[in-house]
C-alpha cells in the first residue's frame, strides 16, 4: 500500500465533492467522479491490476492511458476494458482478467518460475508432438490464455453509425490540435476535432500553471466556434483512401459507441507523442512507470502512485515528474540524470518495486521508479496515408516525411517547441488545412456543373514553419534485459534469441516472438523492439524498415462496426390486406411477400379448379418507348422481336455476353412505340441496368426511353378456369377468347380504375390474366376481385402455391433451375434461341455452345416412390458415386398427388424414362426417372390457351 | 471508400457506383471466334499505374462513366460520361 490521494491539485479533473462507489476484485472501493479505474485504485494503494499474458507476472500502471498494456480489466460483461482510460461509475463491477484463482495468488504464476524456459516458439516446439495429444494440450493451454470473458446473454446496449462531411478533421485535442481546429474554422472550413480523452488539452492539462492558462483559453475559443464540432472520448480508428476516416465516438448519449464515417477534405494529425518505456531488469514490476503516467496521476487525478521515488530522467518530462512528486510530498530517493550518463540496471523486489540499482552501483530503496527515456511518434495515421516516417538519431524518434496533399501534421508528432511555438505551428497548419479543403471543395463544385459554384480561396499556399527537434539520447535498453512487449511478455532476450535462431528479418521475428501483436499493437513497444532487434542483427533502426501499421488505431467493438440495423424492405400496395389475413411473410430479396395464407396445397387446388389471385407486384416492369425499342428487344433477348404486333405479348430469354441466362419474362407491345417489359422479381434491377448499359455504351443514338415502373403498378395474377368470369365482372376489356387470345395484352379499366393493362399469360398453366393497376389503386382492386368473386370461390394464393403450380408445369425459374454456368442451350428454352439473328447479347457464346458445348440439360424428374420429395440440391449420381446432376426444384404436387422435380443432368441422361439415382441427405439413394416433358401436368398446355 | 466526382452529381462515395473495370471493344460478332470473344470477356491487362475503367452510377444519375484511376494511389484524374470526350 504505497499510493495515496494527494491534496487537491490545480489542474485536477476529478470532482472531490462527488464520491463514486464501485467494486474491484469483489471488494468495495470509493473514488471521485472523474477518476479512471486505475487512478481510483492507485489512490487506495492498489498496485497490481493484471497478470501478464505468458508468465502471469503481476503488473501495475505503466502509462496510465488507454494504451497501457497492463491495465486491461473486465467491467461487468465487458472484457479488455482499459482501466487507464475508463471512468469509474457508481456500482461498476470491475474484475481482474487473466488470473486464476485470484489476482494475489495466481497458480499460473508458476510459469514465472520456469520463465527462462519459455523461449520464443515454446508452445510450437513443446506441444507439436505427439500430434494426437494436441487437443488435450489445447484444453489446458486455453485456461492460460489471456483476455476477459463475454457472457452468453444477449447484449442490450445500442450502437449507431453516422456519416459526416467536415472540410477539416483534426485528430488530437492538445495545443497544436486545438489551434489547428480554430484556425481552420476561422478560414471558413467546417471542422471536427477528435480527442481520445474525455477532455481537451493534451499535455497542457498536466503541465504548469501557465500551460493550463493557455489550455483554458484555447478550449474557450474552440467552444465558441459554431462550425467546430468537438468529439471527446473518441478515437480515429483509421484513415482510408481519399481521406475516408473512421471515428469511434464514445461520448454520445443513448448509444454505447457510434462509428462516424467521415469524408474529410483535409486531415490534420496532431496526436502528439507517446512516452517510451525503458528495457532493464525488473522493468515490469508494479511501481515502475513512465514520467507522463506519474504526472497524469498526480496532476489530473490527485493521486500519488508511491511514497519514495527514484526518477530516471533524460528529458524535461522526467524533470517535471520530479517537481510533481516533490510537490505532493513524495520522497525523492534519487534523480538519475541519463543526460549525464547514469542509468538504471535493475528494479528489485518481488511483486512490487522495493529497490533500484543504478549504473554507478548504488542501490536505492524505493516503491516507485519513474522513467523518462524518450518519445515515440504514433505515426499510424500518417503511415495509413502513405507516409514512411524517417528515424532521426539525434532526437531518437521517427519524424514524418512526405505527406500527401490532403494530410497535414502538427504538434509533437512533427517536432518540439514551447507551447507558443506549438500553438503557432498548429495555427499555420490549420489555416493551410482550411485553404486546401476549400480549394478541393471549389474544384469538386466546378467538376459537377449542376451544383452551386464557389470561388476557390484566393490565398496562395501557406508556408507552415517547421518545428525543431530537441536532442535526446538514444535510450532503449540498459545493459540488463527486461520486457520489451508487456502485452505479450516478450523480453529483449527473446528478441535476441529469435535473431540467433535465424529470424533476422524484423517481420519474421515479430511473428515468431509475437512482439507487437498484443492488444497495444506495438504503439508502446515497437521502437524498443526495433532497437533490440537492430542490436542483435547489427542493423540500425534506419536500415530496419518500420512495421506496416494497419487500422484500427484502437480496438473497435463489433457492435460499433455493425451499428444500427437498417435494411429497407419493400411492400406491395396490398400489404395491409396480407397482414390482416394471415399471410406468412417471406423475404424475397428486399421484398416481403405472402408465402401462403395457411394452406398452400389448398391454394393450388383452388387455382386448378376455380380461381385464385396472387399479388405479383414485385415483378419487374420496365416501360420502353421509342421507335427503336424493337432493335433493343432483338439485341437483349435471344429470340426474335421485330414482328411483334400491337397487342401481342411474347416470352423472352436474356443471356449475358458469356451466354449465361440472365433473366426471362414477357414483353408486350401496348402501342406503336410503346412496350412494357416484365422481368423476374429478383432480376428487375439487373435488367434495368442491362438495358441502360447497352443503350448508353453501345447504342447511344437509338430512340429508346427506359423507365422502371415496378413500383408504379400493383400487379395481380388472376389464375384458374374461372378467371375469365371473375375479371370479366370488373373490366371493360372484351375477354372473349377470340377478342383477347392467349399471349396478348390489352389496356383498359379494371374495377373502375383506368389505365390498367392486362396480359394473358400462363406461368401457372391455367387460364390467367395478369392485371397491372396504377399502384395507388392496387388495394381496392384486390378487394374488389375478392368481393365480386366470392361466389366463384376465389381465394388468394401465395408464392409457395405459385411455385408448386409452375413446377407442375415445368416452367423454370432463372437462378433456381439455372445457375451461374447455365448457358442458353439445355435449359428448356432452346426453341427461343435464334442464331440466325445478326447479333444479340451473348450470341458468339451460344454459337460455340451449340457446336461444342458439353452442357447439362434441365429435365423433369419423378421419383419411383411417389411420396418421397428429394430436397432441392440433392445430387443425382452414378452407381459408383460420380455426380451426374442435381435436383433444382422439388415439391409434392397436390394436383397429381405425388412428388415432382426439375433437375439438371448430364446430356446423355436426357432421355425419357432414363433411370436416375438420387442421393438423399441421409446418405441413402432413391430411384427416379426422367419425364418426357418438362410439364408434369397438362403438357399440351390446353388449359392456359382455352 | 473512394470519392468519385460524378460529372452530374458531384463528389459521391464509391458505394453509390458499380465497378465494371477495364472494358474492351466488343468484337465484330459476325466474324469473331471463341478465342477472341473470351479475350474480350475475361482477359484484363490489369496493369499498374494509370488505368481507364468503367463505373456505373446506379445510385445516382444512372450514367455509365469512364474513370482514369491510378492503381497504386487510387488517385482519380478524370471522370467522364461514356461516349463523351473529356
Amino acid at each position: 500500500m504505497s499510493g495515496f490521494r494527494t491534496p487537491p491539485q490545480a489542474g485536477e479533473v476529478i470532482d472531490r465533492s462527488r464520491t463514486v462507489d464501485f467494486e474491484w476484485d469483489r471488494q468495495s472501493y470509493r473514488g471521485y467522479e472523474g477518476d479512471t479505474i486505475a487512478s481510483a485504485l492507485t489512490a487506495q494503494g492498489e498496485m497490481v491490476f493484471s497478470r501478464s499474458f505468458k508468465y502471469h507476472r503481476p503488473r501495475g500502471v505503466l502509462t496510465a492511458t488507454y494504451h497501457d498494456p497492463n491495465l486491461m480489466v473486465q467491467v461487468g460483461d465487458d472484457p479488455n476494458v482499459r482501466a487507464g482510460h475508463r471512468r469509474i461509475e457508481p456500482g461498476m463491477v470491475v474484475e481482474p482478467q487473466n488470473v486464476w484463482p485470484t489476482l494475489d495468488f495466481d497458480v499460473k504464476a508458476s510459469n514465472r518460475l520456469v520463465g527462462r524456459f519459455l523461449s520464443p516458439g515454446f508452445y510450437y516446439k513443446t506441444f507439436m508432438s505427439p500430434r494426437p495429444l494436441w487437443p488435450a494440450y489445447q484444453k489446458v493451454l486455453a485456461r492460460f490464455a489471456a483476455g476477459g470473458r463475454v457472457g452468453p446473454e444477449r447484449r442490450t446496449e445500442r450502437y449507431d453509425h453516422r456519416h459526416a462531411h467536415p472540410d477539416v478533421l483534426v485528430v488530437g485535442g492538445g495545443p497544436a490540435g486545438m489551434a489547428a481546429a480554430i484556425a481552420a474554422a476561422e478560414s471558413g472550413a467546417s471542422v471536427i476535432l477528435v480527442e481520445e480523452e474525455p477532455y481537451l488539452g493534451g499535455h497542457l492539462r498536466y503541465g504548469t500553471a501557465a500551460d493550463r492558462e493557455v489550455c483554458d483559453e484555447l478550449i474557450s475559443r474552440v467552444r465558441s466556434i459554431a462550425d467546430l464540432e468537438v468529439m471527446t472520448d473518441s478515437v480515429v480508428a483509421g484513415r482510408y483512401d481519399h481521406n475516408w476516416v473512421a471515428v469511434v465516438q464514445r461520448d454520445v448519449s443513448g448509444v454505447s459507441e457510434r462509428l462516424v464515417k467521415a469524408r474529410v477534405k483535409t486531415l490534420v494529425v496532431a496526436v502528439g507523442t507517446l512516452e517510451r518505456p525503458y528495457v532493464f531488469k525488473g522493468n515490469d514490476l508494479p511501481g515502475v512507470m513512465l514520467s507522463t503516467a506519474v504526472r497524469r496521476l498526480i496532476t489530473l487525478y490527485g493521486t500519488s502512485p508511491g511514497e519514495r521515488a527514484v526518477v530516471l530522467t533524460a528529458n524535461p518530462s522526467g524533470d517535471a515528474a520530479v517537481a510533481d512528486l516533490e510537490r505532493v510530498g513524495v520522497a525523492i530517493e534519487a534523480v538519475l540524470d541519463a543526460r549525464s550518463g547514469v542509468t538504471v540496471l535493475e528494479a528489485g523486489g518481488t511483486g512490487a518495486v522495493t529497490s533500484v540499482l543504478d549504473s554507478r552501483g548504488n542501490r536505492h530503496d524505493a516503491d516507485l521508479l519513474v522513467t523518462a527515456t524518450g518519445w515515440t511518434s504514433p505515426t499510424l495515421l500518417l503511415n495509413m496515408a502513405g507516409d514512411r516516417p524517417r528515424y532521426e538519431p539525434t532526437s531518437a524518434r521517427f519524424i514524418p516525411t512526405d505527406l500527401p496533399d490532403d494530410v497535414l501534421a502538427t504538434g509533437g508528432i512533427v517536432g518540439d517547441g514551447s507551447v507558443d511555438e506549438l500553438v503557432a505551428h498548429g495555427t499555420a497548419t490549420g489555416t493551410e488545412a482550411g485553404r486546401r479543403a476549400l480549394t478541393l471543395k471549389a474544384t469538386w463544385q466546378r467538376l459537377a456543373p449542376a451544383g452551386r459554384s464557389m470561388d476557390p480561396p484566393p490565398q496562395d499556399p501557406l508556408d507552415v514553419p517547421s518545428l525543431s527537434h530537441d536532442p535526446h539520447p538514444e535510450m532503449f535498453r540498459s545493459s540488463t534485459h527486461g520486457f520489451v512487449d508487456y502485452s505479450e511478455d516478450v523480453s529483449s532476450k527473446d528478441l535476441i534469441a529469435a535473431a540467433k535462431e535465424g529470424y533476422d528479418s524484423l517481420e519474421l521475428a515479430k511473428r515468431y516472438t509475437t512482439a507487437g501483436m498484443g492488444p497495444v499493437q506495438g504503439k508502446v513497444e515497437a521502437v524498443n523492439a526495433l532497437a533490440v532487434h537492430g542490436e542483435a542483427t547489427g542493423a540500425s533502426l534506419l536500415e530496419t524498415a518500420t512495421t506496416t501499421w494497419r487500422p484500427p488505431y484502437a480496438p473497435v467493438r463489433l457492435g460499433t462496426l455493425a451499428g444500427r440495423r437498417y435494411e429497407p424492405v419493400r411492400h406491395s400496395p396490398m400489404q395491409p390486406w396480407h397482414e390482416t389475413h394471415g399471410a406468412k411473410p417471406l423475404a424475397a430479396g428486399q421484398w416481403i411477400r405472402p408465402e401462403h395464407y395457411g394452406d398452400p396445397a389448398e391454394e393450388v387446388r383452388a387455382v386448378r379448379k376455380g380461381v385464385g389471385i396472387i399479388d405479383v407486384s414485385p415483378i419487374g416492369k420496365i416501360d420502353l418507348r421509342g421507335g427503336d425499342v424493337p432493335k433493343l428487344l432483338e439485341f437483349v433477348y435471344v429470340n426474335k422481336w421485330s414482328k411483334l404486333s400491337i397487342g401481342k405479348v411474347r416470352y423472352g430469354v436474356m443471356c449475358g455476353e458469356d451466354g449465361v441466362i440472365l433473366d426471362d419474362g414477357v414483353t408486350g407491345r401496348l402501342a406503336e412505340n410503346h412496350y412494357m417489359m416484365s422481368t423476374t422479381s429478383g432480376g428487375a434491377g439487373t435488367v434495368w441496368n442491362w438495358l441502360d448499359e447497352w443503350l448508353q455504351t453501345s447504342f447511344p443514338n437509338w430512340d429508346v426511353r427506359v423507365t422502371a415502373v415496378t413500383d408504379g403498378y400493383a400487379s395481380i395474377n388472376v389464375a384458374g378456369p374461372r378467371s375469365r368470369e371473375l375479371v370479366g365482372r370488373l373490366t371493360d376489356i372484351d375477354l372473349s377468347p377470340d377478342a383477347f387470345p392467349y399471349m396478348e395484352v390489352r389496356t383498359g379499366t379494371v374495377a373502375d380504375v383506368a389505365d390498367c393493362f392486362v396480359w394473358r399469360i400462363g406461368f401457372t398453366g391455367e387460364l390467367s390474366y395478369e392485371v397491372h393497376i396504377p399502384a395507388g389503386h392496387g388495394l381496392e382492386v384486390w378487394g374488389a376481385l375478392l368481393d365480386v368473386g366470392a361466389d366463384l370461390g376465389v381465394r388468394p394464393f401465395g408464392v409457395e402455391a405459385q411455385r408448386i403450380l409452375r413446377l407442375e408445369k415445368g416452367h423454370l425459374i432463372v437462378g433456381q433451375d439455372t445457375d451461374g454456368l447455365s448457358q442458353g442451350f439445355g435449359m428448356g428454352v432452346d426453341w427461343a434461341i435464334k442464331l440466325d439473328k445478326a447479333d444479340f447479347a451473348g450470341k458468339p457464346e451460344l454459337v460455340w455452345q451449340g457446336e461444342h458445348g458439353q452442357y447439362p440439360h434441365l429435365v423433369a424428374i419423378q421419383t419411383s416412390e411417389p411420396e418421397l420429395v428429394p430436397p432441392e440440391a440433392c445430387q443425382i449420381i452414378d452407381p459408383d458415386g460420380t455426380i451426374r446432376g442435381r435436383i433444382t426444384s422439388s415439391r409434392l404436387s397436390p394436383t397429381l398427388g405425388r412428388s415432382i422435380c426439375l433437375g439438371q443432368v448430364d446430356a446423355d441422361l436426357d432421355r425419357p424414362s432414363q433411370l436416375l439415382t438420387i442421393k438423399l441427405p441421409n446418405g441413402t439413394t432413391t430411384p427416379a426417372r426422367v419425364m418426357e416433358h418438362h410439364a408434369h401436368f397438362d403438357p399440351e398446355g390446353g388449359r392456359a390457351r382455352g | 471508400m473512394l470519392v468519385i466526382v460524378c460529372p452530374h452529381c458531384g463528389p459521391r462515395n464509391s458505394d453509390e457506383f458499380t465497378y465494371q473495370g477495364e472494358r474492351k471493344p466488343r468484337p465484330e460478332v459476325s466474324t469473331t471466334d471463341a478465342a477472341e470473344w473470351r479475350r474480350y470477356l475475361y482477359m484484363k491487362a490489369n496493369q499498374g499505374g494509370w488505368a481507364t475503367e468503367r463505373w456505373f452510377h446506379g445510385s445516382g444519375c444512372r450514367r455509365f462513366l469512364m474513370l482514369e484511376r491510378h492503381m497504386s494511389t487510387n488517385e482519380i484524374r478524370s471522370v467522364s460520361q461514356v461516349g463523351e470526350t473529356k
